[in-house]
């Protein structure tokens, strides 16, 4: 059996290795075709993880086991199921997308920009697919080496300040993390993840583990109140930098809940699942309405993904499959508008080496192919039907009426609230009459640029018009985890 | 009856190795003063020849029971001769420029070894007390070697007279043990003091006294004040020096005195060093963060790193010992890398110890400044590089041993270490270099520099083989 899952870790790793080796600061074509490959066959590598999955078990599926430190138990330990296989598609997909990107705007130490985001991709999927918890805290821990360096080589201004703030900040929440892994490796002498799915935790047990848990994730997610991060990384990072951080490494953060807290701390997760409901909650409305009054553009789409992943936590927590697939298909989607949203602001950075909305206005004038373009990411982004981003807020919305319906009505505020921050950022950066003669000199969407965008946006509107692929490959692996929240371990 | 000298053996060639450095060096003009150089670096080489010839599993003790040879002691003692020998290859260029390459340095450094390996295979509280101070008094005259320059020989002032206080206190500690227990041999003292025939009173009386001078040998808060101006103070080899293979001796003093002889005042000795590690990692990396020099900070991360060791230690079964074992290891490892990057970038009239020197290293030479990386993640405990599983470890066995909220305190002192780590990160890979001057070395340094950098990330994705060993070796030493 060929092993997919070590070749979609070790391909995009080694390729960055290759760019490091080859690449030279003088000659940076050789860099980026040396990248655009590797990222391409850490790409075909993935494809047979969809094509070859068996939708019918909820069971981990191309499954790798070897002895790695035997000295601890601790195994290199692989596998997807139909939560996990669908994200590492995501990545190896947005990977491409991102060494396509960052193709002309990079300049100074191509080759390590390059490596950087092929690493981290390596790494980003190794933490989905690692089934031994060691194993994931490695990757988990490591990716932020790349990003760190990400944000600080080819950041803006105050790209110091962000990148150490974003480093400490989930430094904090992943090491009381370990600590966890280090006590459940004590109480069950593995660390496999599935021996902690039955391993029988007392109540009070679990809710410090979910403490620590919570630390990790949700300041990953991240969720409100420790979001301060991502708002102050994303306008100083590159573009490819908040690509990667919006579309990826935020899922990692909601993922480890469906991972991690709801089948290891199932009883735990019930008896807080309130507090983490209304925790999303206020990320959806409160974090809503500061990302209306945004002047940055980045801003706005920072605090715009923090509300989005407010629906994931609450659909995760709301434990219905309707909730729970809403969540993981919000998750796939803004995994795609995001990164379409920050590569769009990139093509006007790239050209006027601003994001404050009050720099543009009337770029549909000099820029009308872009302008149709933003529109369609913009509509999906407040989750209009026909796009990606209705399904997973639909879907968890209509979870949680069944619930309450004042959880449902202040979920659905996202719809409105949505609609107004982006359509209004629209409005003021796009429409009106040419703002200054840096728009009006503006052009167009070059070819790679024009494909970049089309890809995400077919799609956009390949998810919104037709979920029934993605939700079928996780529908059995979310029943499954469901019915595991619902056994109690006490 | 005739005496068994094959536990010793590695002494005898390296004390045969400085005596005939000794003589040699006499006989040598300055421009052929590489001989001894090399005879220094044949003399380690033999050593750990004879070390693995001479290794078997068993506990062996020698010279009317002054001397133990267990796995423990091999392994330590090959270390030792690694560092030691590394810390001669980085330092060669250094010395050359500043007129330090003489004959007495290698001298000195070789008797400071042989005063590691006493101690390292002590099994007799004087032997141990004369392995400890052959070292130090090598150590001391070594820091004090630029005798013309201020720092220096402040510094060595200082290291003296505080290292002769701690050795005072031991003295007097062991006095008390002997009081209590009626011997000075380590095996006999466990015995006594697991019987409990002795005083009780008066062993724990001992037990404070020999507590804190290993602390201070180790440099634990409180007991740190020496560090710092050690670090800062003495040539750039010998800070190398001082922060590496010593290091093993310290880990061995520790092991011998609390483990092997006291090991049956374990729940006294405890809680000792749960306050020396708390203060030590919280202190260490808090300071450290104020720190503008570079060894200076280091020296600050030393004192952290130590209490990361102790927290290992306190958990007084094999799998805190092999944690704080494989801890030292990775420590000294790194710091042979962190030392070894200062001299590498140090010209002659430059020294290149402040932070800022540090500055646009990746823009100058991304290798070098790959290698930095590594060292300052993995002291920083970052996955995939040694320093993650020494951390692991250590949080382990402190868990394991019921220490929880200690691992809690770990971990968040661990955050604020990451801050000043980072912060190196940033200068080598944010900012603009000042100077652009290129980084030129000899070509062994280069290698092995390279080496030691990459063994970082080697065993940090496979620690297995070094986990096992540190485990092995202390079982089969009867630790546990």
């Amino acid at each position: 059996m060929t092993p997919y899952l070590s070749l979609a870790i070790w391909v995009p790793i080694l390729a960055g290795v290759a760019v490091l080796v080859l690449g030279r600061d003088a000659d940076a074509s050789k860099a980026r075709w040396t990248a655009l490959a590797g990222a391409l066959a850490g790409f075909l590598v993935t494809i047979p993880l969809y094509t070859h999955f068996d939708e019918t078990t909820s069971a981990m599926q191309f499954v790798e086991r070897a002895e790695w430190i035997p000295y601890f138990d601790i195994y290199y330990h692989l596998g997807v199921d139909g939560i996990s296989v669908l994200f590492v598609l995501l990545n190896s997909f947005t990977t491409l997308l991102v060494v396509w990107a960052g193709w002309e705007a990079i300049k100074v130490r191509v080759a390590q920009y390059m490596a950087a985001f092929l690493i981290m991709s390596g790494l980003v999927n190794g933490a989905f697919v690692a089934l031994d918890a060691i194993l994931f805290y490695v990757y988990f821990e490591a990716m932020l080496i790349p990003m760190y360096l990400i944000i600080g080589i080819w950041g803006g201004e105050r790209r110091v300040y962000a990148a150490i703030k974003f480093f400490l900040y989930t430094l904090l929440g992943s090491l009381l993390m370990l600590v966890a892994f280090i006590y459940l490796y004590q109480k069950s002498g593995s660390f496999a993840l599935t021996d902690w799915f039955e391993l029988p935790l007392a109540l009070n047990v679990q809710v410090l583990v979910f403490v620590a848990f919570f630390a990790a994730f949700a300041v990953k997610v991240p969720m409100w109140p420790v979001h301060t991060w991502l708002p102050d990384a994303h306008p100083e990072a590159p573009t490819g930098g908040s690509v990667v951080l919006a579309a990826i490494t935020l899922k990692i953060g909601a993922y480890g809940f469906a991972r991690f807290v709801l089948p290891i701390l199932p009883d735990a997760s019930r008896y807080l699942a309130g507090f983490i409901i209304v925790l999303s909650l206020i990320a959806i409305v409160y974090i809503g309405f500061v990302a209306l009054v945004q002047a940055d553009m980045k801003r706005l789409i920072a605090y715009s993904s923090i509300s989005h992943m407010g629906i994931v936590t609450l659909g995760l927590f709301l434990f219905s499959v309707q909730g729970a697939e809403g969540a993981l298909a919000q998750m796939l989607s803004h995994g795609f508008v995001s990164a379409a949203m920050f590569l769009c602001v990139g093509v006007l950075y790239d050209r006027m080496h601003t994001h404050a909305i009050a720099d543009f206005g009337g770029v549909a004038n000099t820029m009308p192919r872009f302008a149709a373009f933003v529109m369609l990411f913009s509509m999906a982004n407040a989750g209009l039907p026909a796009t990606s981003g209705f399904v997973g807020e639909f879907l968890v919305i209509l979870a949680a009426v069944k619930v309450n319906f004042w959880i449902a009505f202040l979920a659905a505020t996202s719809l409105i609230l949505g609609a107004a921050y982006t359509l209004w950022m629209y409005k003021r950066v796009i429409y009106g009459e040419v703002a200054n003669a840096h728009v009006a000199a503006l052009s167009d969407l070059n070819r790679r640029e024009f494909w970049l965008l089309a890809t995400l946006a077919g799609a956009v509107l390949f998810m919104g018009v037709w979920p029934k692929p993605f939700i079928d490959v996780m529908h059995v692996s979310v029943v499954d985890l469901l019915a595991h929240v619902a056994k109690s371990k006490l | 009856m005739t005496v068994n000298l094959l536990p010793v053996l590695p002494e005898i060639v390296v004390l045969a190795g400085a005596s005939v450095i000794l003589l040699v060096d006499l006989f040598l003009t300055d421009a052929r003063r590489h001989v001894s150089y090399w005879l220094a670096q044949f003399t380690l080489l033999l050593a750990a020849f004879v070390t693995v010839r001479t290794m078997n599993i068993d506990v062996v003790r020698a010279m009317h029971n002054m001397v133990v040879d267990d796995l423990v002691a091999d392994f330590l003692r090959l270390a030792s001769f690694v560092a030691v020998s590394l810390v001669l290859f980085y330092s060669r260029s250094y010395l050359a420029l500043r007129g330090l390459f003489r004959g007495e340095m290698f001298v000195l450094i070789l008797f400071a070894l042989l005063g590691m390996q006493v101690l390292i295979t002590a099994n007799s509280f004087l032997t141990l007390y004369l392995g400890l101070e052959l070292m130090s008094l090598s150590l001391y005259a070594l820091v004090a070697m630029q005798r013309d320059q201020r720092a220096p020989a402040e510094a060595a002032m200082k290291y003296f007279v505080l290292g002769a206080l701690a050795s005072g206190f031991l003295l007097y500690g062991m006095s008390m043990i002997y009081g209590a227990t009626g011997t000075l041999e380590i095996d006999r003292v466990a015995q006594a003091v697991l019987g409990d025939t002795g005083n009780r009173v008066l062993l724990v009386f001992g037990l404070v006294f020999v507590v804190s001078a290993v602390a201070f040998k180790l440099g634990a808060v409180p007991y740190h004040m020496w560090v710092p101006d050690v670090y800062q103070g003495a040539p750039t080899p010998i800070t190398l020096l001082i922060g590496t293979a010593p290091e093993f001796a310290a880990f061995a003093m520790i092991l011998r005195l609390l483990a092997g002889a006291l090991g049956g005042t374990e729940v006294d000795w405890q809680g000792m060093l749960v306050v020396l590690s708390v203060l030590s990692v919280s202190l260490g990396h808090i300071v450290a963060i104020a720190q503008t020099n570079l060894k200076r900070m280091l020296a600050y991360s030393t004192i952290a790193n130590m209490g990361y060791v102790l927290m290992g230690f306190l958990a007084a079964d094999v799998t805190g010992y092999s944690a704080a074992m494989f801890y030292m290891v990775a420590y000294v490892l790194t710091s042979l890398a962190s030392f070894g990057m200062i001299l590498l970038l140090s010209r002659k009239g430059f020294e290149a110890d402040q932070l800022d020197d540090l500055k646009g290293l990746n823009a100058r030479s991304p290798w070098w400044a790959f290698m930095m990386l590594l060292v300052m993640f993995s002291l920083a405990g970052m996955p995939p590089t040694i320093g993650f599983y020494a951390k692991l470890l250590v949080l382990q066995a402190a868990v394991k041993a019921g220490f929880v909220w200690l691992a809690v305190v770990g971990v968040l002192a661990a955050l604020v270490g990451a801050f000043y780590y980072l912060r190196i990160v940033k200068l080598m890979y944010f900012d603009e270099p000042g100077d652009r001057s290129p980084i030129d070395a000899r070509g062994d340094t280069r290698v092995l520099l390279s080496a030691n950098g990459l063994a970082l990330l080697f065993f940090g994705i496979l620690p297995q083989p070094l986990m096992g060993l540190c485990a092995v070796a202390l079982v089969q030493s009867q630790y546990y």
